[in-house]
């Protein structure tokens, strides 16, 4: 506990956006390989109090992304660029020292699966104090009355039992609230979520996602949800970014993403979430192929094999010419030559009506 | 809203107790087995102890007479069972060698392999876990293929030769240590517990508590060399397992200190898997050391059985090799109570 680690001296502004990433890379170096670039010119802003979401299939990005950010990839073997700032304070490239003072404090994550996530030795309530004793400096018995507290807040019952018992004695979602417990510990100004629900029951999921809207409601903190589900971003996310082979691929407030997706890749995530009042026997509507078929952005469009919208124009004969992500509208960035369109819109330059008309409704 | 919690792990407060009962009564059926095998082993040897009592010439009249003595003139159910009648009273008979009682000889001797354990497991422990730590956090750099290599070194190297090697360098050439014996015998120390150590310190003879750990040097080292070897290579692979869990990550997200992170959360679940390994191979080193013992004649168990074997010693035979079945057994329950302490996932429901 060291006596810089105290709140009041974060050093962090207020008048900036919480989060602004510019234009992120991270790639994989490894000896006899060729560099594998797992995020590509990534970049996104999260205010206080907002929520946004990073959209995608495994292996797309997002999740490198989020641990680019936190600082906790490996410092061998990986190459990372751009701009991270937090509360204005660049984080790429500052000290260890650095980060484990903002780590725990001013941004905290909470893991995908709750049980590896948790030691299995330590007891819960000194997983819970530990961050206490580390950012606020409070003695053991100070902590462990606020960590009753913070176990009570995220709706664990009978937290003081709770407190001495260890992860595999835990439900999953206690666990993953206990997980969450431990972010919030300090009141960070931003939390990261990756994929917080995936290995818990649908029931259980949404208490977990109530208990984040509410988290964000009350306290302000900027929210970044990781998620290959469109249901999480529906409920809770503000502002959405797609994210495909490592970049952005569209970018759009929550509403007009689900009422008009743009990029064929949305559309087609769009169309192939189960609907329930679809006849029965109808069969899904699976994107064709899978992520491992992307192409390098270089040729042009990553997602053009797998794409039915997809022209001649997407692959560029010319080596190093990717599709941009330009202005789409207000609010929205697209990175696409042949998007789809709507009826009312009165350029129509192509035609994709019967996948729009599936996903956009 | 909250879902309904699993009610585990506030089980039977008996339940160790009952788990330590089960595992002692498991040795009845272990020593039966083992004692019918080491019986007909034994008779099975060629020559038996009167020969080698009495020598190559010995005549047949003697033979016999020797034989009646000491029962072995008896069917051999017989004789077994009047040693099974007189084992479960710890009486294990006289040794037709020194003509002492087994479980006088046993007590003589254990405490020597005892200390000798200890030292080794200290030296291989001590030095082993900082090494496969350090080879793990140094992954791919000289110190790791160093450790790699000396641990394959290490465990590839005979005993034998490692202790001869040892003893003619140290001993002999340089003179640095003693080579052979647990004491040296001008210095008139007193025995209580034949720990010589313990006895040197207890009776405030720091001198003859010194030569016996000096003494312990060079037997220590060799017999440590095993063990060291496998718990570097243990320790820098799990340590290698853990550094990438996901709990890690979680706690170096959680801004902990670097210090805090290896302490709490790499070395302690690290050391699991290392805890069982140091257990069973004390167990093993517990058991005697036959091949380092003989070179150092350092009056432990494992030369005792050495010497046992070749004078067709019978009594001394059984009655050693059962007490360290037992002793093994205990060492090994030991470990399994130990783990249930360090890993709460395995305590016993």
């Amino acid at each position: 506990m060291s006596i810089e680690a105290m709140p009041p001296e974060s050093g962090l502004r207020t008048d900036v956006p919480v989060l602004e990433v510019e234009d992120l890379s991270v790639t994989f170096v490894r000896r006899g390989e060729q560099p594998t670039r797992a995020v590509d010119e990534v970049s996104f802003s999260v205010a206080a109090g907002e929520t946004i979401g990073l959209v995608g299939e495994s292996g797309c990005g997002k999740s490198v992304t989020s641990l680019a950010v936190m600082g906790l990839l490996p410092r061998r073997g990986v190459q990372v660029g751009g701009s991270v700032r937090l509360g204005g304070t660049e984080l790429l490239g500052a000290s260890d020292r650095t980060l484990r003072r903002l780590r725990g404090s001013e941004m905290a994550m909470v893991f995908q699966d709750p049980l590896s996530s948790l030691n299995p030795t330590v007891p819960i309530g000194t997983q819970v104090t530990e961050v206490l004793a580390e950012h606020r400096g409070l003695g053991k018995k100070e902590a462990t009355a606020e960590a009753a507290e913070l176990l009570d807040r995220v709706g664990i019952p009978d937290p003081t039992r709770r407190l001495k018992e260890y992860p595999h004695q835990l439900s999953g979602g206690m666990r993953q609230r206990a997980l969450i417990a431990m972010a919030l510990a300090c009141s960070p100004r931003l939390l990261i979520a990756d994929e917080p629900t995936t290995a818990l029951d649908v029931t259980i999921q949404a208490q977990i996602l109530e208990l984040l809207r509410e988290l964000v409601v009350d306290t302000g903190t900027a929210l970044v949800m990781i998620t290959h589900d469109l249901g999480v971003v529906a409920g809770l996310c503000d502002r959405v970014h797609v994210m495909y082979a490592g970049k952005v691929i569209e970018t759009a407030d929550r509403h007009d993403l689900f009422a008009r997706p743009r990029q064929p890749y949305t559309g087609g995530l769009l169309a192939s979430v189960p609907r329930l009042d679809a006849g029965r026997g109808v069969p899904l509507t699976p994107i064709r192929g899978s992520a491992r078929d992307a192409i390098p952005w270089a040729e042009g469009c990553a997602f053009a094999p797998r794409c039915d919208n997809a022209q001649d124009d997407c692959l560029t004969e010319v080596a190093g010419s990717t599709v941009p992500l330009e202005y789409d509208g207000p609010g929205r960035e697209l990175r696409c030559r042949h998007p789809l369109t709507y009826p009312p819109s009165p350029t129509g330059a192509t035609s994709s009506g019967s996948t729009a008309s599936g996903a956009g409704r | 809203m909250p879902e309904p919690a699993p009610d585990r792990g506030k089980g039977d407060p008996h339940a160790v107790l009952r788990f330590i009962v089960r595992r002692l009564l498991q040795l009845v059926p272990i020593l039966l087995g083992l004692s019918v095998l080491l019986f007909a082993w034994l008779r099975a040897l060629p020559g038996g102890p009167a020969q080698a009592a009495l020598g190559e010439r010995a005549t047949p009249e003697a033979i016999a007479r020797y034989n009646e003595l000491f029962g072995l003139d008896q069917p051999i159910w017989v004789q077994y069972l009047r040693f099974l009648g007189r084992a479960v009273q710890l009486d294990f008979g006289t040794s037709s060698r020194t003509g002492r009682t087994v479980t006088t000889e046993f007590l003589e001797r254990m405490p020597g392999t005892v200390e000798l354990t200890l030292f080794a497991m200290v030296f291989a422990v001590g030095v082993g876990i900082p090494l496969g730590y350090l080879a793990a956090r140094k992954h791919g750099n000289w110190l790791d293929s160093t450790a790699v290599v000396g641990s394959l070194l290490g465990v590839a190297i005979p005993v034998f030769f490692l202790a001869y090697l040892l003893r003619l360098l140290f001993a002999v050439e340089l003179g640095w240590l003693p080579g052979s014996g647990r004491q040296e015998v001008r210095i008139d120390a007193t025995h209580i517990t034949n720990f010589y150590v313990l006895d040197g310190l207890l009776t405030r003879e720091w001198d003859a508590a010194w030569d016996a750990l000096l003494h312990l040097v060079l037997p220590g080292l060799a017999l440590g060399t095993i063990p060291l070897a496998i718990i570097v290579r243990i320790t820098r692979a799990s340590v290698l397992d853990v550094v990438n869990e996901d709990y890690v990550r979680t706690a170096n997200a959680k801004g902990l200190s670097a210090d805090t992170v290896r302490r709490r959360h790499v070395i302690r679940n690290a050391l699991l898997p290392v805890s069982t390994t140091i257990g069973l191979q004390t167990g093993l080193l517990l058991s005697g050391a036959v091949l380092t013992e003989s070179v150092f004649a350092f009056g432990g168990i494992g030369s005792a059985i050495y010497d046992a074997i070749f004078t067709r010693d019978f009594a001394v035979l059984q009655g050693f090799i059962l007490m360290l079945a037992v002793i093994y057994v205990l060492v090994n329950l030991l470990v399994d109570i130990s783990y249930g302490l360090l890993d709460p996932r395995v305590r016993v429901r």
